[in-house]
């Protein structure tokens, strides 16, 4: 009876009825996951939207940062070649930092075909390293914003006062130089110890009982 | 009659499959994107917040500015009290 009562109309409903089931749970369970993109993507935009405004004045101040750093370099490698000459300043650059002549000066495109002297050879590790850190030097003890240290068309003694020296201020007595010898005016005693046998531990001691 | 019966049984063992499969599918997909953004989603907040140390390029750029401006000063005062190579 029951089969009889199943005829293809209601076989057409309940085929139907199960598609649209189908179509609802799939189609909702994509909204929701949809929906959860979508949040996740606003996260993405407002943390993209605060890379981009934090990141947006890098290029000027990182453009100026190199700006000033370019004039440093022009100003020491003008400097060098100034004071130096371009074939010393090579050499001097390779003896600080070996190798480097191969590079050259960043402002003097002819200083790679440079065969550096090698500086290093001639001058101690000690004045190189001096005169890379830039200490030590006479003129070091003066203010750079003083007036010029030196007469360059005459006259030694503004060289000789940037050393430390009072010789050449002409001092009407210099300290004397000590006396010594058996004359000499001040005596100390003699140690006894000195010259004698070393004194040895005991055995016991020795023998660690 | 019977093209009716025939027509149920295409639409239960043919359409309603395909039907499913394509949805599932769609589903599949739609779920799979969830994790990818979760990750983006972290990976720019990250981002970002490393980016929280531009603000000290300020600084270094002033630092720079100091620091040039002393080697000029430097450097000008042995141009003058130092001899030209040639």
């Amino acid at each position: 009876m029951v089969v009889l009562a199943i005829g293809p109309g209601t076989v057409t409903v309940v085929a139907l009825l199960l598609i649209v089931l189908a179509l609802v749970y799939y189609l909702v369970s994509t909204i929701l996951a949809l929906s959860t993109i979508t949040k996740g993507l606003d996260e993405v935009i407002a943390s993209v939207t605060e890379i981009v405004e934090k990141s947006a004045p890098v290029n000027d101040v990182v453009d100026a940062i190199n700006g000033q750093l370019d004039a440093g370099v022009d100003l020491l490698e003008g400097l060098l070649v100034k004071k130096a000459g371009l074939v010393d300043g090579v050499g001097l650059v390779d003896g600080l930092y070996p190798g480097a002549a191969a590079a050259g000066f960043r402002n003097f495109p002819e200083s790679t075909s440079i065969e550096a002297p090698r500086i290093s050879e001639v001058y101690t590790k000690g004045t190189l390293t001096l005169a890379r850190l830039g200490r030590e030097a006479p003129i070091a003890a003066a203010n750079p914003a003083g007036p010029v240290l030196r007469n360059v068309e005459g006259g030694s003694l503004a060289a000789r006062l940037l050393y430390p020296s009072v010789r050449h201020t002409a001092p009407p007595e210099l300290p004397r130089s000590p006396v010594i010898g058996t004359d000499a005016p001040v005596q100390y005693e003699q140690r006894d110890d000195i010259g004698a046998p070393r004194k040895r531990l005991p055995a016991s001691r020795v023998g660690g009982g | 009659m019977t093209l009716w019966w025939i027509g149920d049984a295409v639409l239960l063992v043919v359409v309603l499959p395909v039907v499913v499969y394509l949805l599932h599918g769609v589903l599949s997909a739609a779920r799979s994107i969830v994790p990818s953004v979760r990750r983006i989603a972290a990976t720019a907040a990250a981002g970002s917040k490393d980016l929280d140390a531009t603000a000290l390029l300020l600084t270094t750029q002033s630092q720079v500015e100091q620091t040039v401006a002393g080697v000029a000063n430097y450097g000008g005062s042995l141009d003058v009290i130092i001899d030209d190579a040639e």
